[in-house]
């Protein structure tokens, strides 16, 4: 029904929600898929050169990492998303300007 | 140096930092009070995040809990980590934007509601207070054990001390403070962990060398201890003993209720922009990371460190610490047929030493035969951890009362200096309180806790989520909501912890899960009933639609310092 075309502010809303589920996919398939569901399937093979059981690793160690790694993907791409759809905020009073 | 002369240098050092920092950065607003001004950067924000949230528990209990049930406890190390990504996609961003002062805050205002503003009050008071009991206690156990005062006395000294900077800086003090207190403790934690990696595997990377292979006897470490536990009567190491319903279930509301944390949430506040708060809460994990996944390669080598120690050896011949810790109580052998030797099976009728979880980090550099500068870092360490949990929970507890309570509820006309002063005094009356509770704990302590986070995941998180991301959400269901997570999850925790406590087993639980997992469980009853109740009601105003559309997008975030006045207007 809209003729109009979307504005930037729900431009912006809409990669912003489709960003956080592809990454919502990934932090569940390492925690509960990879690190609980699969672990009696997962554990049959260990990591090469190492005495870790897989989804041993992956429950203690993997999803950890994993879950450091899904924020900081986060905040760059939602970085480049403002900037593309001109939301970024401008610099007040702080001086350490974004680049 | 005696262990105790370095631990008087080692500690009294660390609060003369502690205490230096605080007289420098004192709060003069209530800006400053409760959000340190908005003006902290998003590294040490992340630092401060850090501390805030690594507890006592974290510090000195997670290793050994995780060294006694192997698998199962990780769900500790998921669950207090997921969440983190949790609160940086789908609430720190957005509550930044928003631009207030408390969690409360954010609720009475999206939902314009004064009855929703009372329950996010509640909430935060039940949640922050019964964790901050913990930690005072944690303070008393670390001080009795190292500096040989009494566990009340300890509890005094750490009530003067986080008095002194909170009430003083407020969350600006208690945000410098606490970047100092991380970098104390993680030294604290990593050194002993470096050198007994070294010493059982040869790789000075702990995380690696619980993977390898050990020195002794040439066999990857954690098959090694499998085969132990196997010969003990132990559950496998790397598998566990829990159910999978209930491992799933347990890590999930551990991360919900991480991300709904008022404590955690309102460090995001003190950020100057939007995209300080995203980055800020990926510098927070990556800190909290280093310890955590520390954690469980501490917990491995301790366990067959222990193991080899003690089992079927002359309990005569057993090294010096062991006797110390029995002393306390802590560890205890009950020579059950009469040989002398220590036999440590997982029957219960024929395991002769009970050893306390909570020891295990305590002990480790002892255990190890490290050097006894090691063992004065480890006691500061567990109190900056203590110390800075407490401090951030308490500023939550006074902001809740001076500003939730007192200004935006009870008499909106209060000024500024009046706020301030009340949110002294309510911080300085939270510290005493803390400190009773501290001294004559109620005795159910770890209930408490595994009931903060029940709550918190069951009542604010579905609250915040959908006000963010609903635009539909309005008061009835929000509040409709939350109280029905609120009576599910409370009734089922009261229900085995206290009142039956003897049925409290995998037979009686709802489809297998334990009260500590039911939190996912309310969370999920919360949604529901939320979304089905604002469906039969009127839609949120044009007011609170604004309010919605200026949270969502980055651009113009006002400062916390400004008056707290609603913006509608964008560019």
């Amino acid at each position: 029904m809209n003729s109009h075309p979307p504005s930037r502010e729900t431009r912006y809303w809409l990669r912003n929600v489709r960003l956080v589920s592809v990454l919502l996919s990934v932090w569940f398939a390492v925690s509960y898929g990879a690190a609980i569901l699969l672990v009696p399937w997962l554990n049959g093979t260990r990591i090469p050169g190492t005495g870790f059981r897989l989804g041993f690793w992956m429950a203690q160690q993997g999803s950890i990492l994993a879950f450091v790694a899904l924020i900081f993907v986060y905040a760059r791409r939602m970085d480049r998303i403002e900037r593309e759809e001109g939301l970024d905020e401008r610099d007040q009073r702080d001086e350490e300007n974004a680049p | 140096m005696s262990v105790q002369a370095w631990t008087f240098v080692i500690v009294g050092a660390s609060f003369a930092l502690y205490i230096a920092i605080a007289l420098r950065s004192r709060a003069k607003s209530t800006g400053e009070f409760y959000v340190a001004g908005g003006g902290v950067s998003s590294v040490a924000n992340g630092l401060a995040t850090a501390a805030d949230w690594m507890s006592a528990a974290s510090f000195l209990s997670m290793a050994g809990i995780i060294s006694f049930t192997g698998y199962d406890g990780s769900v500790y190390l998921m669950g207090w980590t997921g969440g983190y990504v949790l609160l940086a996609l789908l609430l720190a961003p957005y509550l930044r934007k928003f631009g207030k002062f408390t969690v409360p805050d954010f609720v009475g205002d999206r939902y314009a509601s004064q009855w929703a503003r009372i329950v996010a009050v509640v909430c935060a008071l039940f949640v922050s207070f019964t964790y901050v009991a913990g930690q005072m206690r944690g303070v008393g156990v670390v001080f009795s054990r190292f500096l040989e005062v009494s566990v009340d006395t300890g509890v005094v000294i750490g009530m003067g001390l986080v008095l002194f900077y909170a009430v003083l800086g407020g969350m600006k003090g208690i945000t410098y403070t606490q970047v100092a207190q991380y970098c104390v403790l993680i030294f604290a934690y990593l050194v002993p962990a470096i050198f007994i990696s070294l010493q059982m595997t040869g790789n000075p990377v702990p995380q690696l060398g619980f993977g390898a292979a050990e020195l002794a006897t040439g066999q990857p470490l954690l098959e090694r201890l499998d085969g132990l536990h196997a010969e003990l009567g132990f559950a496998p190491y790397t598998d566990g003993a829990k159910s999978m319903v209930d491992v799933f279930f347990i890590t999930a509301a551990l991360m919900v209720g991480t991300a709904g944390l008022p404590h955690i949430i309102v460090r995001f506040y003190t950020v100057p922009k939007v995209r300080d708060a995203r980055w800020s809460a990926g510098w927070a994990l990556l800190f909290i990371a280093l310890l955590y996944t520390t954690a469980p390669a501490v917990a491995a080598f301790a366990r067959t460190n222990l193991i080899q120690t003690v089992s079927g050896k002359e309990h005569a011949g057993l090294p010096e610490w062991v006797g110390k810790w029995e002393q306390t109580g802590l560890i205890v052998f009950d020579d059950k047929d009469g040989d002398g030797r220590v036999r440590y099976v997982a029957d219960a009728a024929t395991n002769e030493l009970s050893i306390d979880k909570d020891i295990m980090v305590l002990a480790n550099p002892e255990i190890a035969g490290l050097p006894d500068w090691v063992v004065g870092l480890v006691a500061a360490g567990g109190l900056a951890a203590a110390l800075s949990t407490a401090a951030g929970l308490l500023l939550v507890v006074s902001s809740a009362i001076s500003h939730d309570l007192l200004k935006r509820a009870l008499c909106p006309r209060i000024s500024e200096r009046g706020e301030l002063l009340a949110a002294r005094i309510s911080a300085a009356v939270a510290v005493v309180a803390a400190g009773y509770v501290g001294i004559h704990p109620p005795g159910y302590v770890a209930e408490v806790v595994a009931f903060a986070f029940g709550l918190a995941a069951s009542t604010f998180f579905p609250a915040l989520v959908l006000g963010i991301f609903s635009r539909r959400m309005n008061a009835s269901g929000a509040v409709c909501g939350m109280l029905a997570g609120l009576a599910f999850t409370s009734a089922y925790i009261v229900h085995f912890k206290f009142l039956a406590p003897e049925s409290n087993d995998a037979q009686h639980w709802l489809w297998g899960i334990s009260p500590e997992g039911i939190g996912t469980l309310g969370m999920a009853l919360n949604f529901l009933v939320a979304l089905v109740v604002a469906r039969f009601t009127p839609p949120p105003n044009a007011q609170v639609q604004g309010l919605i559309d200026r949270i969502r997008v980055p651009r113009d975030a006002d400062e916390p310092r400004a008056a707290p006045k609603v913006e509608t207007q964008r560019t």
